[in-house]
Parts: C-alpha cells; structure tokens; sequence
C-alpha cells in the first residue's frame, strides 16, 4: 500500500475519534439540560433557585 | 445568575460548582474558537511542509501522533493533580475533573496507539511490537477504561471519588516508565527528538507543525475536559435533585 494511504488513514482515524468525543460531550450536555428542564416543570428545583421566588 | 458573590475573584473561588459553570460558559465559546484557529494553521502546515528523505510522506502522521501522544500523558497527569486536589484538599470540583478527564484520556490515547501502527507498518514492517514504549502506553490505555469502568460501577459518587483518586495515584507510575522507556529499554521506538535536555533534534520544517498541532490538541483537550466538567455537575445536580424529591415524596406518603 502507498504512503498515502497509511497517512490518510491516520488522520480519518484521529478525526473520527476526535468527532466521537465532541459528539459525546455535545449529546450528553442537551440530555442533562433537557432532564433538568423537566425536573423544574415537575416542580423539582434547587434549594438556592426555589429561595429566589419566597419573599 | 444575579447574585454579586459569583463573582470570581481568586482561584479558590472556581471550588463553588456554580461559580464554575458561570465562567465555563463564557471561556467555552473563545477555547473552542482558539482551538479550531490553531488546527486550520496547524493542519495547513501539516500538508505544505516538505516530505522527510526517509520517511517519505508518513512524516505527516507524526503531527496526529505525537501530540494525540503527549496528551495521553498529559490528560492522565491532570487526573493525578485532580486526585491530589480530592484526597488532600477535598477540592468540591476535583473529583468531577478527574472523571471527566477519563474517557478524553482514553480517546487520545487509542488515536496515539492507531496512528502509531499505521506509521510503524510502511516504516517498520509490522503494525506492533511488544516493546517498552508501545507496551507502557497500551497499558495507560487500559488504565483509563479500568477508571471508567471503576467509576460507573460505583453509585456513590463520594466513595467512588476516594477509590479512583487512589488508583489514578498509584497508576501515575506509569506516566515516568512511558516517557523514559526509549531511554531505559532497547526499544524499537524511536528516543524523544523534541522534548530533551539538549534541544529539538528535529529539523524546523517538522518542528512547526509539530509544535502548533501540539498547542491545537492541548487546547482541544482543555475545551473538552471543561465542557465534560460541565456536564458531569449538571448529572450529580440532577442525582441530587432525583433524591430528594423521592425522598420528599416518601415523607408526604408517610403523612397521608
């Protein structure tokens, strides 16, 4: 197989992963927004976010 | 949020997780920009710089390798300094860096080893040897899924937390053996040409893109281990949040 090959492997291989992980942390990040958006319409919030409303 | 005591003002200060949040969300936007202006230069350079006389073309693996094989070390050398900060100082974000940094370290670490085979074919005839330098990180690399296997086996996150500091502690022996290995062993490998007492023994034309793809990884690395930070705090909130509402469930249901 020629050089360019290898090369081009390397870098498709070191993108995909990189992708994988940029992917990994952008997914994770709008599934626990949409988890705490959901615990806030149930009524569930933080201690410090429910005083902010009580006189 | 509009409290005036979020305000940072001191290193310590970032050990309050809202504070945190409140900074990662304005660092976040400009580390990534930074980082994907370095990799346009440093990926330009990476394809313009000349071939070398022996290794031909796959030079241009090099600039994937080396760095995807600096942060490897680097990555776990920050999970060290977060253990330190857990067992020692009881740092409150200490733990969540650690963690975060795990799966980072892992990812960079299997794109050193597959780059690395995919040079050592065309430039050695073979895609591994059992050396000391490809054995060692193969080993970091198992370190890494041993802490994130560790870590999700564990609910208690506070238990989890001291059981992890200790073996990220005892596993940092490894991180020496790695980058001395090409010294103390007869390796196959090649010895350090970049990070040495007496110099870079490399020519300028590799060293650069070398350098900046290095400087674009590190700060790949940083964006990410923020953002995982981020995300690792919003999941204990949500834990903690899951809690106790049960548990104030129970308590109404005790009452009816």
């Amino acid at each position: 197989m020629s050089h360019a090959f290898y090369v081009t492997a390397s870098y498709v291989a070191a993108f995909a992963v990189v992708a994988g992980l940029v992917l990994w942390v952008w997914l994770d990040h709008r599934a626990r927004h949409r988890e705490l958006a959901q615990l806030e319409a149930a009524g569930i919030r933080r201690r410090s976010a429910r005083s902010g409303e009580k006189p | 949020m509009s409290e005036p005591s979020l305000a940072i003002r001191k290193f310590s200060d970032l050990a309050n997780p809202t504070r945190f949040l409140a900074l990662v969300a304005i660092v976040w936007p400009y580390l990534a920009g930074l980082t994907l202006c370095l990799f346009a230069v440093g990926l330009y350079l990476s394809f313009t710089t000349l071939g070398d006389y022996q290794q031909g073309e796959t030079v241009r693996i090099m600039y994937v390798h080396v760095p995807a094989a600096w942060l490897s070390m680097m990555c776990y050398t920050v999970m060290a300094l977060s253990a330190l900060g857990t067992l020692v100082w009881r740092h409150p974000l200490a733990d969540v860096s650690a963690k975060a940094a795990a799966p980072i370290g892992a990812c960079f670490t299997l794109v050193a080893l597959i780059t690395g085979s995919l040079w050592g074919k065309p430039m050695w005839g073979t895609w591994w040897v059992w050396d000391a330098r490809l054995t060692s990180v193969f080993v970091l690399f198992l370190m890494y899924l041993g802490l994130i296997a560790l870590n999700r086996a564990m609910d208690d996150p506070t238990r989890a937390a001291k059981v992890s500091a200790v073996l990220i502690l005892v596993g940092f022996v490894n991180i020496p053996i790695i980058k001395f290995s090409v010294e103390w062993w007869n390796t196959l490998h090649q010895p350090a040409s970049v990070v040495r007492l007496d110099g870079p023994t490399i020519d300028p034309e590799f060293l650069w893109p070398l350098l900046v793809m290095a400087v674009a990884f590190t700060l790949l690395f940083f964006t990410l281990h923020v953002l995982a930070m981020r995300n690792e705090i919003l999941r204990r909130r949500i834990a903690v949040l899951r809690r106790h509402a049960a548990r104030s469930a129970g308590r109404s249901g005790d009452a009816a």
